[in-house]
């Protein structure tokens, strides 16, 4: 029956109020603005994040003075002075001049082009080049112009990529397993072959260049191991632009960042969210649901009981940060400080337990959604009629048999309500794991193919740090936006797909069990 | 101290009636009840006999439900209660130590006010009560099932939905299942806290058919607020008010002729 409630009861707040005077619509009012809010937070996230990803035309500049300048049109603002407008323009090459982005003002410029052979070259380093390509010089010294050079640089830098997924391949699955036993010598020598194959994948690898003739009139070199991707904007079709936009977006989820986090992928960010969240779930839920068992059918509800309710629910206002420093204070130092002098003996004074880590992170979180799962729980169960209870005993149950047979199948949608509201907590704080082991950077993510799997001593990166990170620490401010609201989006996007998994396992529950509220 | 502290009339002997040991399957002796310092019960004494239908009626809050708790000591839930005196069920002190209160409410079952199957499937309600005590093959549990559902005259409604929700029965199918699950467990006695009160009148007539019938193995305590259904159904009806029972007789002699002033006037709906 509950669906039928709230569906009448939705349909009839949704139509607009009619003769029920100000208040409605007030409330409407409010609720027309809140909605409205939530949208535009969205549409900004999804505009400013995806867009990025958005192979953009790149123009050519001509300058009233006659100098050129290539790059992306970003945005114009009025000029201090109130004489006209000035253009950001997004350009690259910052080897040569230092800068990634030019300031022009709009009625200083002569021309704005579009030509289709500008070449656009993703860089490992120093960020993207951006000139007209003069010259592919392969790796034997054979030298390519015009037509036949841009075809050469496609096949050499999808060949470049083949050989680097190999490598990575190499790298994780054969030599890592094979480091970790160095005495066994059937392993040693299975080692050494792979080094050998690593040395001649690198070798392959290794040499060629290509030469672009920037706007302002110089050359820029670059040699092709530096490559990660070559396009040409201006001479792409709406379908190629999809398909690089999907290739980036792709790129961004599947890689590690690069260049102190204002470029690359947030990989391992997503990664260490979602463990520590479903660690944090793992660790919570027995704990909440048995303390809110306690509270509700077993303590004597007196005035102490009374007072731990009200203690209880207080403590979910406590300011995270405090809870930060408890974890740091407790867990990392004390906890951990002790594991490290007992089992971890011999790789002191580096700590292993005793810093910030998975394992601490996940506590800390867990202690600080505590409250709101026992609150939930305990919500639940003062839900349950009497009679189910006394039904259940008068058939001659124990109370163990009450409450796990009746009780807690009828109080199980309640219980992942409060994970529910602890993942969406827990998933968006970043304060406390500051302190308690969120790393700038841990390209390892804490899962591997290494005995014993699961790493809780490491480190682990989070979306919600990263972007902090990537707002505020990065070299470039205005380079590492675009990727700031990707990576918001993204957590948005995490935090309601873990939401929606709990939220489907409690409808499934509830259609088993029957929820409370059905009849 | 004793729980009473004064007792307000003294109760007629000649207006209540006594079985003998061996054709009661209840005993109750000197039993007195407070929740805290208020006194529900005060020294009740009088024996429910075997395979018969006894009725409590009584104005709200004279203590017939509470007395019927007491009966599978479903009060033990509540550590304000304070009791005096005991119950016998086939001779046996029920408040014994030595008694289990899960056996014991095995042997006495309940049924409530409104009706509260599980949210589980007919047929697992039903096995409820069976699974708890264990050791049955799942075929002797299925005929169990069976004749339980048939007792309790629901078989023939629910034989082809077993799997369904008991919550997508009836008000009166759910309480009948509700006396089938714990006929299921084999009780002695079948205590009914007004279960009729909150059905329409054909399923009423149902449960009232369905008390009849089971007292030919049963011994059936009921309590009502309706006192036509205390006369239809009952062979034994004793009045209670204030938490002490005033007139206890055959339920055509109480109705027809109560020999206390007090009795009639709340039978023929003059009191206040």
């Amino acid at each position: 029956m509950r669906g039928g409630v709230t569906k009448t009861a939705a349909s009839r707040r949704l139509r607009l109020p009619r003769g029920e005077g100000a208040g409605a619509w007030l409330c409407a009012g409010s609720v027309a603005l809140s909605l409205l809010a939530l949208l535009a937070l969205l549409v900004l996230l999804t505009v400013r994040g995806l867009g990025h990803f958005w192979p953009s035309p790149v123009a050519l500049v001509t300058l009233e003075d006659g100098r050129q300048l290539a790059g992306e049109g970003v945005r114009e603002v009025p000029l201090a002075d109130g004489d006209g407008l000035e253009r950001l323009y997004r350009t690259g090459n910052r080897d040569l001049d230092g800068e990634r982005w030019a300031w022009v003002r709009v009625s200083a410029i002569e021309a704005v082009g579009y030509p289709a052979d500008l070449v656009v070259v993703e860089r490992r380093r120093w960020g993207r080049a951006i000139g007209h390509l003069v010259a592919v010089q392969g790796a034997g010294g054979e030298r390519l112009e015009g037509e036949a050079a841009w075809t050469a640089l496609e096949a050499r830098l999808a060949e470049l990529g083949t050989l680097r997924d190999a490598r990575d391949r190499l790298r994780e699955e054969v030599i890592l397993p094979l480091a970790g036993r160095r005495d066994d010598e059937a392993a040693a020598r299975e080692l050494e072959a792979a080094h050998a194959r690593l040395r001649e994948l690198q070798a392959a690898m290794a040499g060629g260049r290509l030469e672009l003739a920037t706007a302002d009139g110089g050359t820029l070199t670059v040699p092709l191991a530096q490559a990660l991707g070559a396009y040409r904007p201006n001479a792409m079709s709406p379908l190629d632009r999809l398909a690089a936009w999907g290739e980036g977006v792709w790129r961004f989820l599947s890689e590690g960042p690069r260049a102190a986090n204002t470029a690359g992928g947030v990989w391992p960010a997503i990664f260490g969210t979602v463990l520590m969240v479903m660690l944090m779930s793992l660790l919570v839920t027995p704990f909440g649901v048995l303390a809110a068992i306690y509270l509700n059918e077993v303590a004597h509800q007196g005035r102490l009981t009374r007072l731990v309710r009200i203690a209880v629910r207080n403590l979910a206002g406590v300011p995270s940060i405090v809870y930060g420093v408890f974890g740091l204070g407790v867990f990392v130092y004390g906890i951990g400080g002790r594991l490290d002098s007992w089992f971890f003996e011999a790789a002191l004074p580096s700590p292993t337990f005793g810093t910030g880590g998975l394992l601490w992170a996940s506590l800390t979180l867990a202690l600080l959604t505590l409250p709101v799962v026992i609150v939930a729980t305990e919500e639940g169960l003062a839900r349950i009629p009497d009679q189910q209870r006394e039904g259940a005993l008068a058939l001659g149950a124990t109370r163990l048999e009450m409450l796990s047979r009746v009780v807690l199948p009828m109080a199980a949608p309640a219980m992942l309500t409060g994970v529910i509201l602890a993942v969406a907590r827990a998933a968006g704080e970043v304060a406390p794991l500051m302190l308690v082991g969120v790393a700038k950077l841990a390209p390892q993510v804490p899962v591997d193919g290494d005995f014993p799997f699961l790493h809780l001593e490491r480190k682990f990166m989070h979306l919600g740090y990263h972007i902090f990170d990537a707002a505020f620490h990065g070299g470039d401010v205005q380079a590492a936006m675009p990727l700031v609201y990707a990576t918001a989006l993204l957590l948005v996007l995490v935090i309601l797909v873990l939401n929606l998994t709990a939220i489907f396992l409690r409808h499934h529950l509830s259609t088993r069990h029957g929820a409370l509220t059905r009849r | 101290m004793p729980l009473v502290k004064e007792q307000r009339s003294s109760p007629d002997p000649a207006a209540i009636i006594d079985f003998p040991p061996e054709a009661s399957s209840l005993a109750i002796r000197g039993l007195s009840l407070a929740y805290g310092d208020k006194t529900a019960l005060r020294n009740l004494t009088l024996r429910v006999p075997r395979h018969r239908v006894t009725a409590f009626i009584g104005p709200s809050g004279c203590g017939k439900s509470t007395l019927l708790r007491v009966l599978n000591r479903l009060h033990d839930l509540n550590d304000e209660v304070v009791r005096e005196g005991e119950v016998l069920l086939e001779g046996e002190d029920i408040h014994a130590p030595e008694v289990a209160v899960a056996e014991l409410r095995r042997r006495v079952g309940m049924v409530f006010q409104s009706p509260n199957p599980f949210p589980m499937s007919i047929h697992d309600n039903v096995a409820f009560g069976l699974r708890l005590q264990g050791g049955l093959s799942k075929r002797k549990r299925d005929d169990i099932i069976e004749w339980a559902l048939r007792s309790a005259a629901l078989w023939d409604e629910v034989k082809d939905r077993l799997r369904a929700s008991a919550w997508s029965l009836s008000g009166g199918q759910q309480q009948r299942l509700v006396i089938a699950r714990t006929l299921a467990v084999g009780p002695e006695v079948l205590l009914l806290d007004e279960p009729a009160s909150a059905l329409d009148p054909i399923s009423t007539l149902k449960i009232e058919e369905l008390i009849r019938n089971l007292k030919s193995h049963l011994t059936l305590v009921l309590v009502t607020h309706n006192m036509q259904q205390a006369a239809r159904v009952s062979d034994y009806t004793a009045f209670l008010q204030q938490g002490e029972l005033v007139e206890y007789a055959p339920t055509d002699a109480l109705f027809t002729n109560p020999r206390l002033a007090r009795t009639e006037n709340y039978i023929t709906g003059r009191m206040a």
